[in-house]
């Protein structure tokens, strides 16, 4: 079981309160955690990710365990503690636009 | 008792504006999608109950919502929308090359005759098209692919494709503008387009009278003469009366021609609306005095309409999505300001109230008349 939290705007768009909790098949990386949260929560499709590149948006990063996980490669595994679901995958809107 | 409904995009959220048909005393819901920019909200003629709205952040890009209860409810639906082919470049400010990237979506237009139909003008410009109530969408892929397309230009806002316009008289017939490349014309349901920018004159461009590069801001059309089409250009105030072929200014005595909002009276084709801008380095009202400015003679001859407007210390600016018209008798005009101001004239623009005072920034306002 993963844990993720998702910043407030996201949170209200998925209609949503507090942390979700994904069951992930496979290793649990960025890209696998993010495909489990769309498909419970398909709203957020395009949301986090580019629909065309799928790219990580911008102005969102990955956060856990005190570490910006953003720049890891899409593929690369979470923290084990991530995976135990330990400590939660924090999904962060960048604190931006004065 | 006929009533009216005023759905209002702003840059925080969007709310419906309710009132019956004395438009005298009005219910606010909302703030809808709170915190995010609401570009654009917009009923189907066919079926009022069915909205579409345009919600998008800089955050997470775009997102599109439906309604099927007149607002009362949403749902999120699709927002894939994806170039065709090889997207290309059009030039960048400094007339290098640049990418087509789809940014968001300005303007939705729903169908005159199919609820589930809505076409979405996006930036950059392109215009797409959903036959099932926007679940899914597809460009219609001869508009960018105009071989005018590498030179198009965005205006300070953005490339955004911002008006389109159906012909209630032939199908196949379609009007849209984009800023700044200028008016375009299908005669076949999208497949092929033509600029439609004859008579436009555009001082700031290399060649003031060249067929793409005028920075349109809004165009407006009476749907019982689809030929005749009324423009707000960057600067200049424009009409053509033979679906774009040719355009002739008809700023006449207004204070300045520089302007967003253009919009057409519902039982009068020739009296039009406008919010004249001080200029496009002062974007606010000239003299602090908010006032749309009417004509009844389709234009040149034009009217102050101050009352209830305020005259003094005032400087917001009228977006070109931010007035409309309903279809009561007399016909009621709506415009929102970038101060959160929605204004409301219940007798054709001779007196104006303000529906609300402190909404965020208005980016857009529709009107739906109801039964």
């Amino acid at each position: 079981m993963i844990r993720v939290e998702l910043p407030p705007h996201l949170r209200g768009l998925a209609h949503i309160s507090g942390e979700v909790e994904l069951d992930v098949q496979g290793v649990a990386t960025q890209r696998s955690v993010v495909d489990a949260l769309e498909a419970r929560y398909p709203m957020l499709r395009g949301a986090i990710r580019d629909h065309i590149t799928q790219k990580r948006r911008p102005f969102l990063r990955f956060f856990a365990c005190g570490e910006d996980l953003s720049h890891e490669l899409p593929d690369a595994p979470l923290p084990d503690s991530v995976a135990s679901g330990a400590e939660p995958l924090l999904i962060v809107g960048a604190i931006a636009g004065g | 008792m006929s009533s009216v409904r005023v759905l209002v995009g702003t840059r925080k959220g969007a709310f419906i504006l309710s009132a019956d048909g004395k438009r005298e005393n009005w219910d606010v819901s909302g703030p809808h999608f709170a915190g995010w920019e609401m570009y654009h909200l917009k009923g189907s003629p066919v079926d009022p109950n069915r909205i579409y709205a345009s919600q998008s952040s800089s955050w997470s890009g775009q997102i599109m919502q439906r309604s099927n209860d007149g607002g009362k409810s949403w749902e999120t639906v699709g927002n894939k929308f994806v170039y065709e082919g090889v997207p290309g470049t059009h030039q960048w400010y400094d007339g290098t090359p640049h990418p087509w990237e789809f940014k968001r979506v300005w303007h939705l237009e729903p169908s005159l005759t199919d609820p589930d139909k809505v076409y979405a003008g996006v930036e950059d410009a392109a215009l797409f098209l959903s036959n099932d109530g926007a679940h899914t969408w597809q460009e219609f892929s001869g508009l960018r692919q105009h071989g005018s397309g590498p030179h198009w230009q965005p205006g300070a806002g953005g490339m955004c494709l911002h008006s389109i316009i159906q012909d209630p008289s032939n199908p196949d017939r379609m009007f849209i503008a984009i800023s700044a490349a200028g008016a375009f014309r299908t005669d076949d349901a999208g497949k092929t387009w033509r600029p439609i920018n004859r008579g436009l004159r555009s001082q700031f461009i290399p060649d003031p009278t060249a067929e793409v590069g005028h920075c349109v801001h809004h165009i407006a059309m009476h749907s019982s003469r689809p030929n005749v089409l009324f423009m707000q250009k960057h600067w200049d105030v424009m009409r053509t009366d033979n679906a774009g072929d040719s355009w002739q200014e008809i700023s006449g005595n207004l204070p300045t021609d520089f302007g967003f909002a253009i919009d057409v009276h519902a039982h009068e084709p020739e009296t039009i609306y406008v919010a004249p801008i001080k200029s496009d380095s002062e974007h606010f009202v000239p003299d602090g005095k908010l006032r749309v400015f009417r004509s009844r003679t389709g234009g040149n001859e034009w009217e102050a309409l101050t009352k209830g407007l305020p005259q003094a210390d005032c400087y917001v600016n009228v977006l070109r999505d931010a007035m409309a018209v309903d279809s009561l008798d007399k016909c009621g005009v709506y415009f929102g300001t970038t101060g959160g101001q929605v204004y409301a004239s219940a007798d054709a623009g001779d007196t104006w109230a303000p529906i609300v005072r402190d909404f965020p920034a208005v980016l857009s306002v529709e009107v739906q008349t109801l039964p």
